[in-house]
């Protein structure tokens, strides 16, 4: 079926099975690739996507549910006035060791800033939940998130 | 990885003689018209492999070393990308030598190919921490060589001798003050002959080694732009399909039919074919490949499939560490048992670690495109050299036939270093049935449930101490699997029966025990078992760390004045033991509720140790802070051996907590991030890294030593706040609690 959504401010319709998630929807049908595939459960996080918003586990969202809704993923994320500050933080940090679960990081650290401009910890322990990292860069990107909030005050 | 195993790896398929040390540069010519471009390779000391000739394997268009007329500096990375930051270290490495501006250096992973061998290992690889040790030489070589060359040829412009210009952060300066960029003189060095002999840099002489220096690869991983294998889409390879594969439910199992009935008419799905290990559903996507996979019956054949049941293991495991193995080596004639019944106190310990999966965030994938006499492999692998050969004989090719373009890899762990290839070669058996390209994915389910995992070991030590609080002997039971028994590697890594990765960590320990046994039994159980970030030392450090600490407490002494009785021989060792506890504040008053437990393992050519803080709240361990210190010999790049450290200590951490694969009548329980857990942000311990300024003049291992002494050093912890050894990983919570 057609299906019709604002993918990072452009309207998008893609001709796929309801059902499919947004993940394999952005991955094997737009050609996006920087949301990632890492559980399929919404475990991990490393498919966060914002959906109005709001960080949604893309590998859990059938598409259909996206019908007329604004995607954001991480390509259009890290060029907005808010994402280039959170995106040269990261690299101030030296967040990334391999890099593959970042791009859900930096998704669910954005979310969080566009919210709360001056997040405790205990704000950036409930935010990044649901983010796995096995490199062991979680200091990292605490580090930059309060970094982050910091230049964007 | 064990460097001290692998040295003896060779393959059939290298043209590498690892006997011979003479070392010949080549020049490449195929890219002779834009620059400079400097290879090199390990000559097989015979008539083939003069400069001028190179073998054939060699005459490869990708050298290690290109330098353009824009002054771009291009280093091809012969290791795998997977997070350790080679893409960066090695670059470091050329650049030191070569002078350059190290703005204008970009790094590039190389594909298979011989020239790219590990230079102690004769293949390429990567592992054993060993990426920036064995590039050592090799890289600075070959930045010095192309120093050379490109201030010869400023120095023919200038008609003056090379002594007297220099090279600068990318300019070669002349004794009149001329200067030259480098990519103005690339084209002009590339006419030259390469010299033979360079010299390379005095070490007090280093402007970038040492200096804590970003990643190259930063930025495309925080935009979402890094390419991994899994990102591999159409827009590379055109025509590209996507295949998941059905594989029995238990180890060994095999197809007995297959039904696509309820596959057929699922939008999307192109192909169904039978593999070695399975049946696969080849799709347009990957949500087509997964719906088709769950609509396919498979029936299979499990009567020699393996019946391996945890509990069953555990117990039979056990029974069979209490009589004596295999001798090891370290043998003490009986003595150790005799000393032991002298001893004044004993202690007799089980420890107990289980099957753990490698888990990398990006999980397995492989795409192949295979057109009948050429066959193009796009994976992220640190073993191309074993895989391009393993994919060769499946697709019915000659090596050099197959071509393996290394993708950076979302973590790997040692999963990616399989010497039966089986990744890689079932994407190959399914690109050749399906005649499409095709990438084979593996799901987190796939990867959790689909073997070649840290093996389960059980160790049974007595040790005892005497009158004057010295230990009197120590006889030591290993029960387990071996890692390389089955494999190719097995004729030359398996020595008397004893598989040298199930006992490092033990028969080698620095400790100056006396009357120290140590015998092995190896089991056989029908479950793939595989290397596991720092290998033998993840279950060897947990039980020669934990009874340290239980024969301090025997002898009435402090952990770490125990520890340093036993390594009065080992200065650098005793320095990084000595920092780690300085540093936490050992011996110093914590909060009520708290305690630290201290740690130190040699693995890799490097010392590591960790002092964990901890409390134990409501049964649930906390780690609060983890001080650690390294000695990987000299530091290459501080910023990557301090994220090194982290990450492995972190790793180390999530096991000991949470790690645990069992299995039940030969399928695995597990399956997923919900009951295969990892540490999640808001249990990450604080951590301070210190590394040691020990003056070496080369590095040693860092990726993996940080692993070993994480979870001794926090159940050391647990011990001395309640009194509890927990000596089976994962940490029991119920132990705890009782505590």
């Amino acid at each position: 079926m057609a299906i019709t959504f604002q993918l990072n401010g452009k309207k998008q319709t893609l001709e796929v099975e309801a059902e499919m998630p947004l993940l394999w929807a952005l991955r094997d049908v737009v050609g996006l690739t920087g949301t990632k595939y890492g559980c399929g459960m919404a475990l991990c996080g490393a498919c966060t996507v914002h959906v109005n918003g709001e960080p949604v586990r893309a590998c859990v969202t059938p598409v259909a549910t996206v019908a007329g809704k604004n995607i954001t993923t991480i390509e259009a994320a890290v060029e907005t006035k808010l994402g280039k500050v959170v995106r040269e933080a990261w690299i101030e940090a030296q967040v990334p060791q391999c890099g593959y679960c970042q791009s859900g990081q930096i998704m669910s650290a954005t979310a969080l800033l566009s919210k709360n401009k001056k997040p405790t910890d205990a704000d950036i322990d409930t935010a990044m939940a649901g983010n796995i990292c096995r490199c062991g860069t979680y200091n990292a990107i605490r580090a930059a998130i309060k970094d982050a909030a910091q230049k964007l005050a | 990885m064990d460097i001290t195993l692998l040295k003896l790896l060779n393959t059939p398929n290298s043209s590498v003689n690892k006997g011979q040390n003479r070392r010949d540069f080549l020049k490449t010519s195929a890219l002779a018209s834009s620059g400079l471009v400097i290879g090199f390779y390990l000559s097989g000391g015979n008539k083939i492999a003069s400069a001028q000739q190179p073998p054939k394997a060699n005459a490869s268009p990708n050298a290690f070393l290109r330098i353009t007329k824009d002054g771009a500096v291009t280093v091809q990375v012969k290791h795998l990308e997977f997070g350790q930051g080679v893409m960066t270290s090695l670059p470091m490495m050329v650049a030191e030598e070569l002078d350059c501006d190290w703005t204008k250096v970009r790094a590039e992973l190389a594909p298979a190919n011989a020239v790219y061998a590990h230079t102690m290992f004769g293949m390429q690889m990567t592992g054993g921490s060993s990426s920036v040790i064995n590039s050592w030489t090799q890289m600075r070589t070959v930045g010095a060589t192309a120093r050379a060359m490109l201030v010869s040829a400023a120095a023919q412009k200038w008609k003056v001798k090379p002594e007297q210009c220099r090279a600068e952060n990318g300019v070669v300066i002349g004794p009149a003050g001329q200067r030259a960029p480098f990519g103005q003189l690339a084209d002009a060095a590339n006419k030259l002959d390469t010299p033979q002999k360079v010299t390379l840099k005095n070490t007090k002489d280093f402007k970038l080694i040492g200096k804590p220096t970003r990643r190259l690869d930063s930025a495309v991983k925080v935009n979402g732009s890094a390419m991994f294998g899994m990102d591999i889409t159409a827009k590379q390879v055109p025509n590209l399909h996507v295949a998941l594969v059905k594989r029995p439910p238990a180890f060994g199992g095999t197809v007995k039919s297959f039904n696509v009935d309820k596959v057929k008419g699922i939008p999307g799905v192109t192909h169904v074919v039978q593999t070695a290990n399975g049946v696969a559903v080849v799709a347009k996507s990957f949500w087509a490949a997964k719906t088709g996979r769950d609509a396919l019956v498979v029936e299979w054949d499990l009567e020699s499939a393996s019946k391996a049941t945890t509990a069953m293991m555990q117990a039979s495991y056990r029974e069979t560490a209490l009589k004596p193995g295999l001798p090891t080596g370290k043998v003490s004639d009986g003595a150790a048992l005799n000393n032991l019944k002298a001893a004044g106190k004993t202690v007799t310990a089980e420890f107990e670690m289980p099957y753990l999966a490698h888990a990398p965030m990006e999980p397995l994938n492989c795409t192949v495109k295979f057109d009948g006499d050429s066959c193009e492999i796009w994976v992220g692998t640190q073993f191309q050299t074993v895989d391009q050969g393993a994919a060769a004989k499946v697709a019915g090719l000659k090596p050099e036939q197959v071509k393996i373009n290394t993708m950076i890899a979302g973590g790997g762990f040692g999963r990616r270093a399989n010497p039966a290839s089986d990744y890689i070669i079932e994407a190959v058996e399914i690109a050749k049935q399906a005649k499409v390209p095709v990438k084979t994915v593996w799901t987190r389910e796939d990867d959790i449930k689909g073997g070649y995992y840290r093996p389960m070991f059980v160790h049974r030590v007595t040790a005892g101490v005497d009158a004057a609080g010295k230990i009197a002997g120590w006889d030591h039971t290993i029960v387990g699997q071996s890692i390389i028994g089955g494999t190719a590697f097995e004729p030359m890594m398996v020595k008397g029966g004893i598989d040298s990765t199930s006992v490092e960590g033990v028969t080698d320990t620095p400790y100056e025990i006396p009357n120290m046994n140590v015998t092995l039994h190896t089991t056989k159980t029908g479950v793939p078992v595989l290397w596991w970030r720092s290998v033998g030392h993840t279950h060897t450090a947990f039980a020669m760390e934990s009874m340290m600490d239980d024969l301090a407490k025997q002898a009435g002494k402090d952990p770490v004045e125990f520890r340093r009785e036993y390594l009065a021989k080992h200065p650098r060792i005793l320095k990084v033991l000595n920092t780690a506890a300085e540093k936490s504040g050992w011996g110093s008053a914590l909060p009520t509720g708290r305690a630290r437990g201290i740690a130190v393992h040699e693995s890799f050519g490097s010392v590591c140790a960790h002092v964990a803080e901890v409390s134990v709240e409501k049964g649930q361990i906390k780690v609060h802070r983890v001080t650690s210190a390294i000695d990987c010999g000299l530091a290459v790049n501080p910023l990557s051996i301090v994220a090194q450290v982290e990450g492995a200590m972190v790793f180390g951490l999530s096991a000991a907590l949470y790690g645990k694969v069992t299995l039940k009548d030969g399928v695995v329980d597990q399956s997923n991030f919900h009951d295969y857990p990892m540490l999640r942000l808001a249990e990450m311990p604080k951590i301070d890294v210190h590394i040691i300024d020990s003056g070496a003049s080369s590095p040693t291992g860092v990726g993996e030593p940080g692993t070993p002494p994480i979870a001794p050093a926090v159940a050391n912890a647990v011990f001395a706040l309640t009194g509890k050894r927990l000596r089976t990983l994962p940490f029991n919570l119920d132990e705890v609690s009782k505590a």
